[in-house]
């Protein structure tokens, strides 16, 4: 085989540099979103700062695998999922016991019976609950269901995109989210009126 | 049997919010709901739950993260 016109070659390399730099922009403008997702999935800060820069070390490392044009916050975030899959550090709280599920009226009815049906429309109800007891209560999720709450009602992800990010169906991204979703109300209805 | 319309509303509450019920389910909540002042509140109640959870779950990455960051650009596939 000839060796490559040496005008050929520095063509090629200035191309991938430029590449590179364009991927490494685009995935540095995310961070943000990114580490909001990450933060929600782990216990403290500083796992999720350990978490993020994890990820983007293995992204730099592999940008030549993410086909540019596609979505690349959900290609960062299947890094990042599995990343914190592989290093078990999910919080993971009283993994045997299964989560309180209601139905999906059920926080709006304790609130209603609490405060009568009319308080149902002032802003005032939902702040009974403190922002502490909202985080209290995601962390308190099972993990399962706790990453398809994230990635969906957090980060803004579509039920396609968890299923991808997650690598499982989207089915199963549904229903973790719909139980997640009652799971997190029965344990917000907990801690609001207990 | 007939079933509770109202139990029927919640059920479809989630994908309601979420934009991904059928053209018939979809049809089917908003008839229902044109009606029912219960259901409604509670339709809206969740709607605004959901923006106070998204709400209360951001919290803005920490200073000096994104200079962290910054410095694995170039990061060699071999290191």
């Amino acid at each position: 085989m000839s060796e490559p016109e040496p005008e050929t070659a520095a063509q090629r390399i200035a191309v991938e540099a430029r590449d590179r730099a364009r991927f490494e922009d685009e995935a540095l403008g995310l961070a943000d979103q990114v580490y909001r997702v990450a933060r929600r999935l782990v216990g403290s800060r500083e796992e999720a700062e350990d978490l993020v820069q994890e990820t983007y070390a293995r992204a730099f490392r592999s940008w030549r695998s993410y086909t540019p044009g596609t979505n690349m916050r959900a290609w960062l975030l299947r890094i990042l999922t599995n990343l914190n899959v592989d290093r078990g550090r999910r919080i993971q709280r009283s993994p045997q016991t299964q989560p309180l599920e209601e139905t999906d009226y059920y926080l709006a009815n304790k609130l209603a019976s609490a405060a009568g049906e009319e308080q149902l429309d002032q802003d005032a109800v939902v702040e009974r609950l403190s922002q502490d007891s909202v985080v209290n209560a995601l962390s308190e999720l099972p993990p399962h269901f706790r990453d398809v709450v994230v990635l969906v009602d957090i980060g803004d992800f579509t039920y396609a995109d968890a299923a991808q990010i997650l690598d499982v169906p989207i089915g199963t991204v549904m229903s973790r989210l719909h139980r997640g979703r009652r799971a997190l109300k029965a344990k917000l209805a907990e801690e609001a009126l207990p | 049997m007939t079933r509770d319309p109202c139990d029927r509303c919640e059920e479809l509450l989630q994908e309601f919010l979420d934009r991904t019920l059928s053209d018939a389910e979809w049809a089917e909540a908003e008839s229902h709901l044109s009606g029912c002042e219960y259901c409604r509140r509670r339709y809206r109640f969740e709607e605004h739950l959901r923006r106070y959870v998204k709400l209360s779950a951001a919290e803005r990455m920490p200073p000096g993260l994104m200079d962290k960051l910054r410095e694995l650009r170039g990061l060699d596939a071999t290191a």
